[in-house]
């Protein structure tokens, strides 16, 4: 948990809307943890005044840009475009700087070798799904499950592929891989295994259909939430979820960036209509 | 290679508050600075000129649903509503973690009822970690957060009153800034016996989603933080000097030592940091930075000849 000055290495648009940034960060291939997120600051001046919150798509290392220096770490974050933080990152270059907080929260437990995985990711819940992937694949089978609206947000599909992951892609309108929710995909795969734990990225809608799927036949299942935070590190209780035995008398807010941004599935508060303010795409960023 | 002979002297940042006294007047807001422990691993807790926790009841308290803040221009508003730990565990596990640093422990309370204010005092005022108290009466997010005390001056002299009954600590009182008239609320709060004041909290806002036509707090109205309220504060806290006789510590929108400085030469002798500790957790230590250079490059050797400095 470091604060670093540093500067964007690139700014690519993926898919419409869809931007992955390659960002200097010292470190991070060590320490950073699938799951495990970054306090962004888009530049540093105002606007806006907070960071925003990205899981880490991957960390690595490039070439140095001279012969006999060492190479250059980096993270990449994917974003879409959705509010006035990621419009001005969207116009950011190699060289501008920004700030990175992190690696923060608590990452996926990866569970025992001799069983499937199965990974739901729902439009760019994807993201800390991939880093993920990388582990799993050394020791398990692994599956990915990939859904979105239409083909734009189907990304990084053949990435995972290249991890040896086998990939199932859906969208709402039919216009890449089966027409239909991520969800029923889901439940045909869970018909044919019953080893199997599921790790799930998305908006709450799909994360709650994938609990109750889950719950029905038993099969653990970790979730990744995102939720409006100001600070990242459980100062400003903003992104608190509830944890399951909440109740008025005794209170169980968990913060979303300490006690997360993974949960197991048993740790929250299903029935809480207010867990839903927790999205897992986008919000005000 | 030539050596500098003459030493830098560095100006003395020390300040005295209500007998307490600080290494140097930055201190964090309550409320963004969680129990300390959640900054630790970002700054040295032993540079700051005080610690202040997150207001803390007699009672563990939930706080408001989600969504609990939001953006706005050059600031945010929030509807935390108080979520904090309550006075048992603050003493028995946030306490001890406080008592490592060799720096002054503030810690903010709140209560619903004055009643309920003097017990909590009175169990405050046993513990010697704690150096002094500061009284939340001004808190907007909830029905009894203490607003309903801070925006009534005879409300605020008695329930000041009652709590200065309980505890011989320095008493620092924090006011709100949704008041007509600040000098009123002010003077009833010096007069019941507060040793310091502290101001402003957060001003009440209110932010509407425009495609669903929610508010985008929960809470519906929240208290509004960040830069974009620092003006505000710097004429309330001018205005509160010249209407009292105890010392001031200067709250609103600070995130550089040029705005700390602002603060200082109006006549607050100290400062506490709030939003801009979210936005870098090592804000404080380069507003201590930035503070020193300042006093250097202008040749002022003790920073307590800037406070109060101010030529109109």
């Amino acid at each position: 948990m470091k604060n670093h000055k540093t500067i964007v290495l690139s700014n690519q648009e993926i898919s419409p809307g869809y931007y992955r940034m390659r960002i200097l960060a010292p470190d991070y291939n060590k320490h950073a943890q699938p799951g495990q997120f970054v306090m962004f600051r888009v530049q540093r001046a105002l606007p806006p005044l907070l960071r925003r919150p990205f899981g880490i798509f991957r960390a690595g290392f490039m070439p140095a840009d001279c012969d006999s220096m060492p190479p250059k770490e980096f993270i990449e974050i994917i974003y879409k475009v959705v509010g006035s933080g990621t419009e001005i990152m969207q116009r950011l270059h190699y060289g501008d700087p920004v700030e990175l907080l992190g690696p923060l929260g608590r990452g996926f437990e990866y569970g025992a070798s001799d069983e499937e995985k199965i990974l739901v990711g729902g439009g760019i819940g994807l993201v800390p799904l991939y880093m993920l992937a990388e582990k799993l694949v050394e020791k398990s089978k692994v599956r990915l499950l990939m859904g979105g609206r239409t083909r734009d947000d189907i990304i990084t599909v053949t990435e995972f592929e290249r991890l040896g992951v086998e990939t199932y892609v859906s969208t709402e309108d039919g216009s890449l891989g089966e027409a239909g929710l991520v969800t029923q995909v889901l439940e045909s795969k869970l018909r044919e295994n019953n080893k199997v734990t599921v790790f799930a990225c998305g908006p709450m809608p799909m994360i709650e259909a994938v609990q109750k799927i889950c719950k029905r036949s038993a099969t653990p299942l970790q979730v990744s939430l995102e939720a409006l935070m100001a600070c990242g590190v459980g100062a400003c209780l903003g992104c608190v979820v509830k944890g399951s035995g909440h109740t008025d008398a005794q209170p169980s807010y968990l913060c979303t960036c300490k006690v997360g941004p993974v949960f197991q599935s048993d740790q929250l508060d299903w029935g809480a209509s207010e867990n839903r303010g927790a999205d897992s795409c986008g919000g005000c960023r | 290679m030539i050596k500098r002979k003459e030493k830098i002297i560095r100006p003395k940042m020390a300040v005295e508050i209500a007998g307490i006294k600080l290494r140097n007047p930055i201190m964090p807001a309550s409320g963004t600075f969680g129990y300390g422990e959640e900054y630790a691993p970002y700054l040295d807790l032993n540079s700051l000129g005080a610690i202040v926790t997150k207001g803390l009841s007699l009672k563990p308290k939930a706080g408001n649903s989600t969504p609990r803040i939001c953006e706005t221009v050059s600031g945010m508003l929030n509807a935390i509503g108080l979520q904090n730990v309550g006075v048992d565990v603050f003493i028995k596990h946030k306490m001890p973690f406080l008592e490592q640093f060799d720096t002054p422990v503030i810690v903010n309370f709140f209560g619903n009822t004055p009643e309920e204010y003097a017990e909590l005092t009175g169990r405050l005022d046993d513990i010697p970690g704690v150096a002094a108290l500061e009284m939340n009466i001004s808190c907007p997010n909830v029905k009894h957060g203490g607003i309903v005390f801070g925006i009534d001056p005879q409300a605020v002299f008695a329930v000041v009153s009652q709590v200065r009954k309980k505890t011989t600590k320095p008493l620092i009182v924090k006011l709100t800034p949704n008041v007509t008239d600040i000098q009123v609320t002010a003077k009833a709060a010096e007069e019941a016996g507060a040793d310091a004041l502290s101001l402003i909290n957060t001003l009440t806002g209110m932010a509407v989603d425009v495609k669903t036509r929610r508010p985008r707090l929960a809470n519906t109205i929240g208290g509004l933080s960040g830069p974009a309220i620092r003006p505000i504060a710097v004429r309330l806290v001018h205005q509160v000097v010249q209407a009292v006789n105890i010392p001031v510590i200067g709250i609103g929108g600070i995130s550089r030592a040029l705005d700390a400085l602002e603060f200082l030469i109006v006549g607050a002798t100290a400062v506490q940091v709030g939003t801009a500790n979210f936005v870098d957790p090592n804000a404080m230590t380069t507003i201590l930075q930035e503070l020193e250079d300042f006093c250097l490059a202008e040749g002022i050797e003790d920073i307590n000849e800037l406070i109060g400095s101010l030529e109109i």
